[in-house]
């Protein structure tokens, strides 16, 4: 791809290799992987033609077993086979004791920040666990495709915060798949039913899980899909649907709610058999067994069933509505609905949906598959294989983002729902005399408490000039790029002095640990890591010379006079010498960076002019609408 | 070099007044961010995605400021008078804090009361329409370059941010009492 590539609307840039990139739809019950090939994206069956694979792992005595195979086996090995991990992502040993109850695994008790589930080939962590599934989808991906994958968008719950984020990076580096992107799965959602229908306008987006909720409000112009609010529940979804229906049975059976967990399971299955048999008839019978060894006989019908999942379908359209707020629409002005994930097939929350926002939701495209087909056109996007529709997500932060000021309380510096990337700044100052050091605390969430929130990290900015007390002028900025990272920056402005980070969740694997578990895992024990990292290099650099070249060739001889092109071209040289003979990353990063530095007030001047295009060819085209 | 110190209105390409043509900022907006996002270069040398980063988050802020009347306003008044406008200045028009202090008393004891979502829905519709009511004198005050008119602006906006604190407070209350009710 060129340099700031100027293209004029409707025509590819040059071709080069099409690159080999995947969507995938990591969820709490069923994964998917997608891809684009000749412009359609397809969701990938396994060899006996299923799409879903279930997010099952077992950890079984002949090896790991993931999918069906597995979920089959829950009832009979529950300890060994971890299911819905979704909801143990990012979430730290405190966490469990909310979820702890629900979850019928063996936690080993052990002094680690991240929870690890006792099983019989070893104690997991929920990121393990989630990287067994992603291998096995890579893999569908790659024999699907005949090569490996140069990259995967991966999508989670709009409202994952950035522990729950940062696992989920770290389960795609485990399986080893490089992360273009982690994206939202409503607005994957509503890619694939925007570009299947060139759908304009605002659209809500109302996904239902295994184990989230979410809505997002967005509008769609033009191939622009820009997220207006998102809100929602990280830990409601259509398990506790079921959980809903198995506690009720409890009850008529007149039963204590503590089972076992091969009970539980089996509870919980019948539950979701339940409430996935109701869609078609209109009630049903249901037994279990009593401790006496007699079997218990009830009936649920479709009327009950609404009255037990009725408070949880309220809980979602009150987050429906303070979104719309947020997104400053009412109910009528929103275009369409569209429904996302298999808990909103159940025809009741069809109902309650429709009549919340007075029309008939849009249920065209399979529940199952949508979010992963858009979560591969936007991998097609990113990995570089730019197509025509010039497809382009403005998304938004999910939490707002702040710091812990006197008293424990946050001062906000980023609100929810801001356009990334984005860049805030705000001025503190000491308050007492002569400090010299000020702690800075990260937080995310609404609350104005810090410990309501979640802490994401902690730093000192060291060697304040000793003054009295206020007259410092402490500049704190919070940038949060594409990506959705987060990196803030302390200066004092007196004198210069800084410091910063990149925020990583206190909480989640470091560096270590997941090279470490790297170098473990079977698929990576060949891989010299820094044999690795030169090629990676390697490409980088191919990748700087080759934008520049096609850049020269396109403008080169308008905004460049001889003597700057003769020094670009000798840079581009020994650039290309380095390729040849650097046997080190580091040398050839280095060299690298030498070049764009010499061609940085090129690259500046052709991102004047593409602005000025684009405003001109908007102007034009207003000029076109007035007429 | 990309001239990112321009002003906000000059960004957009709209001349600097409160008026403006929405849907316009929003096409420009949408026109900008194609050719600047960091994903239009997902694939470019890094200085490329520093350079567009920077111009991303720069039009965004913008975009940000100008769609909203009340930080329109004041960023507006702000480039007229050539100094920003101190961060924490309230109010003293007492009749105003009355009435906004009524209803804060009525948010903070909508807990005890049998239906609370109905205090925050009449709150949130009364601090609507002090809002749009402000809105609409702004206009005119932002017109000229006579200092009088310009204090008189600065009133309005204090006020208007006054009430917009109300109304996060007013939103949380109705979060809170979605989470726990």
């Amino acid at each position: 791809m060129a340099l700031l590539q100027i293209s004029e609307p409707g025509r590819a840039p040059a071709p080069h290799q099409h690159r080999l990139a995947a969507g995938i739809d990591l969820g709490t019950t069923n994964s998917l992987v997608a891809t684009v090939r000749s412009g359609q994206a397809k969701v990938l069956p396994d060899a006996e033609g299923n799409y879903l694979l279930p997010s099952v792992v077992r950890y079984a005595p002949e090896g790991i077993i993931v999918g069906q195979a597995a979920r089959e086996a829950a009832v009979e090995d529950p300890l060994n086979t971890i299911a819905s991990v979704k909801r143990l992502m990012g979430r730290g040993v405190e966490d469990l004791k909310h979820l702890g109850s629900q979850l019928p695994y063996a936690f080993v008790d052990a002094d680690t920040p991240v929870p690890r589930i006792r099983t019989r080939l070893g104690a997991v962590s929920a990121v393990e666990v989630s990287a067994e599934i992603l291998r096995v989808l890579a893999r569908r991906a790659k024999e699907a495709l005949g090569g490996a994958l140069d990259g995967v968008v991966i999508t989670v719950p709009a409202y994952f915060d950035e522990a729950q984020r940062q696992a989920t990076k770290d389960a795609a580096r485990l399986a080893g798949l490089r992360v273009l992107r982690l994206i939202n799965e409503p607005t994957a959602a509503a890619v694939a039913y925007g570009l299947d229908r060139a759908a304009e306008g605002v659209h809500a987006i109302y996904d239902l899980g295994g184990g989230t909720f979410d809505i997002s409000i967005l509008r769609l112009r033009r191939g622009v899909f820009e997220v207006m609010a998102t809100g929602g529940d990280s830990s409601l979804g259509g398990d506790d649907l079921d959980r809903a229906i198995a506690a009720w049975m409890l009850k008529q059976a007149g039963l204590e709610q503590d089972l076992d967990p091969a009970s539980l399971r089996r509870l919980l299955r019948d539950a979701r058999r339940l409430k996935e048999g109701l869609t078609e008839a209109e009630a049903l019978p249901w037994e279990i067994r009593l401790p006496d060894g007699r079997q218990f006989q009830g009936t649920l019908d479709r009327e009950m069933l609404h009255q037990l999942v009725d408070p949880l379908i309220s809980k979602t359209l009150s987050a429906c509505r303070r979104t719309l707020r947020d997104a400053g629409v009412s109910p009528d002005q929103i275009q369409a609905v569209v429904l996302v994930g298999g808990s909103t097939r159940m025809p009741w929350i069809r109902t309650r949906v429709g009549e919340f926002f007075g029309k008939e939701p849009l249920v065209d495209l399979d529940p199952d598959q949508v979010v992963a087909i858009g979560a591969a056109r936007q991998a097609d996007v990113l990995v570089g294989n730019r197509s025509e529709e010039d497809l382009l997500l403005l998304d938004v932060i999910p939490l707002s983002l702040g710091l812990e000021t006197m008293g424990g309380l946050v001062e906000r510096i980023i609100p929810r729902n801001t356009t990334i990337p984005v860049a805030r700044a705000q001025e503190f100052t000491t308050f007492k005399d002569g400090q010299t050091a000020m702690r800075i605390h990260v937080v995310q969430g609404e609350r104005d408490l810090v410990k309501d929130c979640r802490s994401l990290a902690h730093f000192t900015l060291r060697g304040i000039p000793p003054m009295v007390a206020g007259a410092a002028r402490i500049l704190v900025t919070f940038a949060v790029d594409a990506d959705g990272l987060l990196q803030v920056t302390a200066v004092e402005k007196h004198s210069g002095v800084k410091a910063q980070v990149e925020v990583k969740p206190s909480y989640g694997l470091t560096d270590r640990e997941i090279e470490s578990m790297l170098r473990d895992s079977l698929d990576h024990a060949q891989e010299d890591l820094h044999l690795r990292r030169l090629r990676e290099q390697q490409v980088e650099a191919q990748r700087t010379l080759e934008a520049l070249r096609s850049a020269l060739a396109k403008d080169g001889d308008q905004l460049l006079d001889d003597q700057e092109r003769n020094r670009i071209r000798a840079a581009m040289a020994q650039l290309e010498q380095q390729l040849q003979s650097a046997s080190d990353a580091q040398t050839l990063q280095a060299a690298t960076e030498a070049l764009e530095k010499t061609c940085a007030f090129y690259v500046e001047r052709r991102m004047n002019q593409s602005i000025q295009q684009a405003m001109a060819g908007r102007k034009l085209e207003e000029l076109g609408r007035d007429l | 070099m990309l001239d990112l110190s321009q002003n906000y209105f000059a960004l957009f390409g709209l001349p600097v007044a409160y008026e403006l043509d929405e849907e316009q900022l929003g096409e420009r907006y949408r026109a900008l961010q194609q050719q600047l996002h960091p994903d239009r270069f997902s694939d470019a040398s890094d200085q490329e995605k520093r350079l567009s980063l920077q111009a991303s988050m720069r039009v965004n802020e913008a975009y940000q400021v100008l769609r909203d009347p009340l930080t329109r306003a004041r960023y507006l008044l702000d480039l007229q008078t050539g100094e920003p406008m101190p961060e924490n200045e309230n109010t003293q028009d007492s009749a105003f804090l009355l009435e906004q202090m009524a209803l804060r008393e009525a948010l903070a004891e909508a807990k005890d009361q049998p239906d609370p979502y109905s205090v925050v829905e009449n709150v949130l519709q009364q601090l609507d329409h002090q809002e749009q009511d402000l809105l609409t004198q702004l206009p005119s005050r932002l017109e000229s370059s006579d200092p009088r008119h310009q204090e008189e602006a600065r009133e309005l906006i204090r006020k208007l941010q006054f009430v917009r604190r109300c109304r996060t407070e007013a939103e949380q209350l109705e979060a809170e009492l979605d989470a726990f009710g």
